[in-house]
């Protein structure tokens, strides 16, 4: 049943880390369903079997330090090894010193109410310089390529997020977060932004297009020339 | 405790309405007092989640009865209380109150932001905690531990008129120029911090104001319930000898306590931002934006907990006496709920995964955040460990007892996602984590405070509520409870993000509208359930079946107290034997043994005098 199937419900991944991020996702769900299913049916079986019935009187039980020790010593072995699982995930996605290097494309995302400005620095590969080229919601990236994002932010905290691509990233005003992806799959992929920023909140949306490698030099070309 | 001195006390002089039922000193009456409150703002809270689950189904289209009412339709103006008050503020401007938040009957954005942020602010603020610890804290600790009153009974009035003073400034927010604080109840600067940013005036302003009120009311309670249990135990109620429900009370006021002071101090930092000049929150002025959040999830965090864990310990009350058995486990419920108060101040930063903190921070605060579905797990299998070998009543407090249980395991098994930084990365700010907070808020407390009403309401009113009308209540709430919060996951592992007007913006959320119209129809059902809630109260209150003493044979103390309980509460303070779950002991001739009866032999030693409970 497509209700209860929660990884079924996941939007398309198209880059390279989101697996990791699904996976991390589907183990979950199995461990939580599990561990779901098993109380629910120790709890109505239990509900059945101890209802009240003429004649039968309540045991008397206070407790079990056997029992107490055993659940408290399992959740947290499955706690921590969750945790210990999760980790390398996190750090690739996030931690700036991992990030992978030889980035095909660099672009600083601003923020503002309401719209992603994409600024490409240009061949020079500097912010602030002439040949910078500005866009209004349009994000284009090669694909199989490391893009590196410099993300801030104009006026309040607005919110990266580009589901596809398992990525999201707050942008604060007056600071620059570094974050990549590598996207896999050409395509038109939606940009909302994911932090309550005003009235505009709702609609508040950027377009990411990731091109095949002819098509990206194609389009640096046509807009810097050879 | 002074009997004698407190005999001549009791029958003093007649008091007059307004010190009986105002301005009443008496713990039980200042508990009932926030029980009533807290149900009418329930309704308030609820009322507006409809309006915004209305515009969430089906965006932009006007509004039933509001919407389409042909007054409105031909003259563009409907004059209600709102309006006239809106009309006042605005001689030279004709706008109606209806026509600046709802234009044509549809929301307005900035109107739909109120709408969310004022509903998670009523509903924390101003339901959940003045019902869990407000009415139940008030009505239960003097009961419970065995005593006459609070430490403080002139502070526990204040409290509660502290707690309507913070009211009526918040509602009047709704009225001011500019509409309500729509920030989100997290209010994150600097959206919260600059006038200019959102539009939003004095009602982000009054936003602030009445919460530092609240805290202070939160305040003063916190400190006579902390006083009132270490000092006024009645002789032989010592420490594990307490029920649970005081336990996670004790715990909930010492996280107060400590909590309420980060949150008002961050308030007047975003108070100094809006009105002094000041730019604590600002980048341009050398402030930080991030540092609210550090402020406000310190305090939020704990919060949470204060949320739950009186829910917690009130299941723990119930489940004992229907299941006609000893809690299991005792002394691990209670360190379980000190180890998730302890934990609570050190996971705040998992709310701030994708905010722009030091990645590295993610990995100390994953660890801290999985490490609470420990206590979380030990206490639900020892409330599973109640049940085994027991014999169920199932009353309408059971019923919602179960359903509290069932529920916290959901929303406990779906907060290890978003503990999980990885996978927070994609379901951060979506409608799972609105599921979550739901599930662990609605379907853990609230259903526990829909068991405590019915449970406590006899011993509070002399009244049982009717049980038929309960059931009905529990049925459709728990069927309608589902209906709107189960579907919610799905919509954020599709990646819905939470906070918007319109789902049909965008593309990738277009073909998951059908669940969110199904959502908002469940939701419409499960408002209307509550009107049963309130009339059932209400009716009962004056109707209800007459109540004896006992009527749930329980072993606690509230239940040795006379019923109606009079000024004073008990005839002579009461001796304490043992636990408060000796449920069907071996050989006693039936099968509860209140705390107070001494059955022939000392089960568990000599009655321990408490140091304090002698004045």
């Amino acid at each position: 049943m497509k209700w209860l199937n929660f990884p079924a419900w996941l939007p398309e991944n198209v880059s390279t880390f989101g697996e990791g991020v699904d996976n991390l996702f589907v183990l979950i769900y199995w461990i939580t369903s599990i561990v779901f299913l098993a109380v629910m049916a120790v709890l109505i079986f239990f509900i059945i079997k101890y209802r009240f019935q003429e004649g039968r009187k309540a045991e008397y039980i206070e407790g079990s330090t056997t029992l107490e020790i055993v659940w408290t010593a399992a959740t947290t072995v499955i706690v921590f090894g969750l945790a210990m699982l999760s980790l390398p995930q996190w750090n690739n996605i996030k931690l700036p010193s991992q990030f992978p290097g030889n980035p095909g494309a660099v672009v600083q995302v601003n923020g503002k109410q309401f719209n992603w400005d994409m600024t490409y620095p240009g061949p020079d590969g500097e912010w602030g310089t002439d040949d910078d080229l500005q866009l209004e919601n349009q994000l284009h990236v090669p694909v199989n390529e490391v893009v590196h994002i410099r993300l801030t932010a104009d006026d309040v905290i607005h919110s990266f997020f580009v589901p596809q691509l398992r990525l999201k990233q707050d942008a604060l005003p007056g600071r620059f977060i570094n974050m990549w992806f590598e996207a896999t799959k050409p395509g038109t992929y939606e940009i909302p932004c994911a932090e309550l920023c005003g009235f505009g909140h709702s609609g508040m949306l950027g377009y990411l297009t990731v091109h095949t490698e002819e098509d990206y030099t194609a389009w640096v070309n046509e807009r810097w020339g050879e | 405790m002074n009997d004698h001195a407190h005999e001549s006390h009791d029958h003093h002089h007649e008091e007059s309405f307004v010190s009986k039922y105002i301005f009443s000193l008496d713990h039980k009456m200042i508990g009932k007092q926030f029980l009533i409150f807290g149900l009418i703002m329930f309704m308030v809270g609820g009322g507006l989640a409809l309006l915004f689950r209305w515009q969430l189904a089906w965006p932009d289209r006007p509004l039933p009865i509001i919407g389409v009412s042909k007054a409105y339709q031909e003259e563009g103006e409907v004059t209600t209380a709102a309006d006239r008050k809106w009309e006042e503020r605005f001689d030279d401007d004709k706008e109606t109150w209806l026509e600046v938040n709802m234009p044509s009957g549809v929301i307005d954005p900035n109107f739909y932001n109120s709408l969310f942020t004022m509903h998670a602010t009523i509903m924390v603020f101003f339901v959940v905690v003045p019902l869990l610890v407000g009415a139940f804290g008030n009505f239960l600790i003097p009961l419970m531990i065995g005593t006459r009153d609070m430490a403080f009974p002139v502070l526990n009035m204040l409290s509660f008129w502290f707690n309507m003073l913070g009211a009526v400034i918040m509602m009047a927010g709704f009225f001011v120029p500019g509409g309500h604080a729509a920030a989100g109840w997290t209010g994150y600067a600097p959206l919260s911090s600059v006038v200019d940013l959102s539009g939003v005036d004095w009602g982000q302003n009054l936003w602030c104001i009445s919460l530092i009120i609240m805290g202070i009311s939160s305040l003063m309670g916190s400190i006579n319930y902390i006083t009132t249990i270490i000092n006024m135990r009645a002789p032989g109620m010592t420490w594990f000898r307490l029920p649970l429900a005081i336990w996670s009370l004790f715990i909930v006021a010492i996280l107060l306590l400590l909590a309420f002071p980060v949150v008002a101090s961050a308030l007047a930092l975003i108070l100094f931002d809006r009105m002094a000049g000041t730019s604590f929150f600002l980048a341009e002025g050398g402030g930080d934006a991030l540092l609210w959040q550090h402020l406000f999830w310190f305090f939020a965090h704990p919060e949470v907990y204060i949320l739950i864990l009186p829910g917690m310990g009130m299941a723990s009350e119930m489940l004992p006496v229907f299941a006609r058995k000893p809690i299991f486990g005792y002394k691990s419920m209670v360190f379980a709920m000190i180890a998730i108060a302890f934990l609570s101040w050190i996971v705040w930063g998992h709310h701030m995964f994708q905010s722009g903190m030091n990645p590295v921070l993610g990995a100390s605060f994953m660890t801290t955040t999985m490490l609470i579905a420990v206590p979380s797990a030990i206490k639900t299998f020892n409330w599973l460990g109640t049940l085994y070998g027991a014999s169920i009543r199932f009353t309408v407090p059971m019923l919602n007892t179960l359903a509290f249980v069932s529920m916290f395991v959901i929303g406990g098994l779906s907060g290890i996602y978003m503990a999980n930084s990885p996978v927070d990365i994609f379901i951060h700010d979506t409608y799972y984590i609105v599921a979550h907070i739901h599930y662990v808020v609605f379907g853990g407390s609230v259903f526990a405070i829909f068991g405590g009403v019915f449970y406590w309401f006899p011993k509070m009113f002399g009244r049982h509520m009717n049980a038929t009308l309960g059931k009905i209540h529990f049925w459709l709430s728990f069927l309608a409870f589902n209906g709107v919060f189960f579907p919610m996951h799905i919509l954020g592992v599709g990646g819905h993000m939470r906070r918007i007007a319109n789902p049909m913006q965008y593309e990738f959320l277009q073909h998951m509208q059908p669940i969110n119209v199904f959502i908002t129809v469940c939701a419409f059902i499960l408002g209307a359930t509550q009107i049963l809630l309130l009339v059932n109260v209400f009716w009962s209150i004056f109707r209800g079946k007459v109540a004896e003493q006992n009527p749930w044979q329980a072993t606690t103390l509230e239940w040795h107290a006379p019923t109606p309980v009079p000024h004073g509460n008990f005839g002579a303070i009461p001796q304490v034997y043992h636990g408060p779950y000796e449920y069907s002991v071996p050989g006693a001739d039936k099968d509860w043994t209140p705390q107070t009866e001494s059955n022939g032999e000392e089960l568990h030693g000599e009655p321990v005098p408490a140091g304090a409970s002698a004045d």
